[in-house]
């Protein structure tokens, strides 16, 4: 039983993907390379355990920053960013 | 909302789910938080979202996953899934919450089954896009059946590898080499074990069974890798690796890093409960006694998070804390107790006996302990060994005032991904073992909180 295929949007662009991924896989998928930059030395990162370890993978989730992307699920319509400025909690 | 209850169990993974199965099934109230979205943690994940029962590799876990899933469903324990536990303390008040707002649970008992985590060992170019670990990309596998199509490096040691590769083919997908940095002395040391192993010896047959049909697929595998490196500007573009002494270069769009798993101790610390080093396991976990329980009254720890044990081995030790739960509750006796112990501790006798040999043969190879200067250690800060290195030689004997000097272990990750690695490296600058220096203080919150978060538990 494949899960549903649904709609997500990674920097903008249109991605479907299966409705049981996290953000950072949609963001994988999507082929956008790095996923934020390090706000200490601007270099470019990218989801690196998956697991909820690392903190690697902080993105701007429907406007929200510093989201851990690879802990939150897809939902329809969901809006996943790069994140490229300084680490902020809302 | 603050919510109170008999038996707290932390994690979903086989050892929570038996131990919430077992402890509301003796009629304690039960609560059961993972912040996970699904039940089964990495080795059972998504068993109850499949309905098909995947053929292969994956079927005997997906089998044992089923199993213990539908025992925890049918127990009656309350299950809080996206639900991370932030504090923890003395006192049993546990902190949660589920990302938007937080909440208290009171308990009676707390179970901490926190499980493993991938060993971090940082080398050149690990933080580069392109790189992950082997457990991230078989999550990817598992939540969504992805696979590498172009060609995945695999490098590393473990039995994860050879599982991951495995999965991969099946799944039709590619992979362009394994790297194997086990040292050749391993398989000597391994032997020494090999009474142990035979006491599961289909574990060890199924292991060989993975690296026979890794092979017979046609991929290349270079063993005694003794030192690798990811390059690429921004990007992964190749990976380099060190064998006999020749430095070899290959162009790699995915390179996926694995040396073992390690307890992923962050909630147990954090209580300030006693911790040991594992020589064997080069890692630090919680002590425990033969029922579980930490050095902190009202609480016990088991499976991967008090030691590297396996699924299986993990679930019944979970069973075992429940019980001694039940009993410090007055619900059974000692005897009791005892009595239902008795057939898990059997089974027990099953599978710790093969570690020793687990451990020897995919035991990381030591100069990885050892990263050049320039390698980053501390991804979140950006710190470097040399730095690290520096602090000791101005001073630092531990990896609290490291902290304090070089930032090392601040950021959101408050050093899960640094820790280890910077001890290993203190330690050997000094020509001490790991177990003098200890690890991280460990101070709640255990991840980073919104003020939105606290805000909802000062409204109760
Ligand atoms: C990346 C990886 C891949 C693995 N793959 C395999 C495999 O394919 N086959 C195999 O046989 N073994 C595998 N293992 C080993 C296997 O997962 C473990 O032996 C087994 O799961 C241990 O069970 P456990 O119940 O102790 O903990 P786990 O199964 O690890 O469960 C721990 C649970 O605790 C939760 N948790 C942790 N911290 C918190 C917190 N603060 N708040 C709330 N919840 C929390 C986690 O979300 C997790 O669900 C793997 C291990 C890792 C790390
Ligand atoms: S990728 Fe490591 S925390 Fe998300």
């Amino acid at each position: 039983m494949a899960a549903e295929r649904i709609t997500v949007y990674v920097d903008g662009a249109a991605v479907t993907v299966s409705a049981n991924d996290s953000a950072a896989s949609a963001a994988l998928q999507a082929g956008i390379g790095y996923t934020r930059l390090s706000p200490i030395t601007g270099e470019k990162r990218a989801p690196y355990c998956m697991m909820g370890m690392c903190f690697e993978c902080l993105m701007v989730i429907d406007g929200v920053p510093s989201r851990q992307a690879c802990m939150v699920t897809v939902r329809p319509g969901m809006r996943i960013e790069r994140q490229t400025g300084a680490r902020v909690l809302s | 909302m603050n919510v109170t209850c008999d038996f707290l169990v932390i994690g979903a993974g086989p050892a929570g789910m038996a131990a919430a199965a077992t402890a509301a099934r003796l009629g304690l109230s039960t609560v059961l938080v993972d912040e996970q979205a699904t039940l089964g943690w990495q080795i059972y994940r998504q068993v109850e979202g499949r309905g098909d029962n995947p053929p292969g590799v994956s079927h005997l876990d997906w089998v044992r996953g089923a199993a213990l899933a539908a025992e925890f469903r049918a127990s009656g324990a309350a299950y809080q899934s996206g639900t991370q536990v932030w504090q923890l303390d003395k006192d049993r008040k546990v902190y949660v919450t589920d990302g938007t707002k937080a909440a208290c649970i009171v308990a009676r008992r707390v179970f901490i089954a926190t499980g493993a985590m991938e060993r971090p060992v940082p080398l050149p170019g690990w933080t580069l896009p392109g790189v992950m670990t082997v457990g991230a990309a078989q999550i990817r596998y598992k939540t969504s059946q992805w696979v590498p199509q172009d060609g995945a490096w695999l490098a590393g040691s473990g039995p994860l590898v050879w599982l991951y590769a495995a999965q991969v083919l099946e799944a039709g997908g590619r992979i362009a080499g394994i790297l194997d940095t086990a040292p050749p002395a391993n398989t000597a040391r391994a032997l020494r074990h090999t009474m142990g192993a035979l006491r599961n010896w289909a574990t060890v047959q199924r292991g060989r069974a993975l690296q026979q049909r890794v092979r017979a697929a046609g991929v290349a595998v270079y063993k005694h890798v003794s030192a690798l490196e990811a390059k690429g500007d921004g990007q992964l573009s190749s990976v380099r690796y060190c064998i006999n002494g020749q430095w070899h270069e290959k162009p790699a769009s995915l390179l996926l890093l694995h040396q073992g798993v390690v307890p992923h101790a962050h909630a147990t610390l954090s209580l300030d409960a006693a911790h040991r080093w594992d020589e064997r396991q080069r890692c630090f976990a919680p002590v425990v006694d033969a029922w579980g329980n930490l050095s902190v009254d009202g609480y016990a720890a088991a499976g991967d998070c008090a030691g590297i044990v396996g699924a299986e081995a993990s679930a019944l030790q979970g069973r075992l804390a429940a019980l001694e739960g039940a009993r410090a509750l007055g619900v059974i006796d000692a005897t009791q107790r005892d009595a239902q112990a008795a057939p898990v501790r059997a089974a027990l006798l099953r599978h710790l006996p093969i570690r020793p040999f687990l451990d020897a043969l995919f035991a990381p190879r030591a100069s990885l302990f050892e990263p050049a200067d320039d390698v980053l250690v501390c991804r979140c800060e950006s710190v470097t060994a040399r730095q690290i290195r520096d602090a000791v030689a101005l001073g630092c004997v531990g990896p609290n005032q490291m902290k304090a000097y070089t930032r090392c272990g601040m950021g959101p990750c408050q050093g899960r991904m640094c820790g280890l690695a910077a001890t290993e490296i203190i330690a050997r600058t000094r020509n001490v073992s790991p177990s003098e220096i200890g690890l991280f203080h460990v101070r709640p919150p255990l991840k980073p909180l919104s003020l939105s978060e606290f805000a909802a538990l000062a409204e109760g």
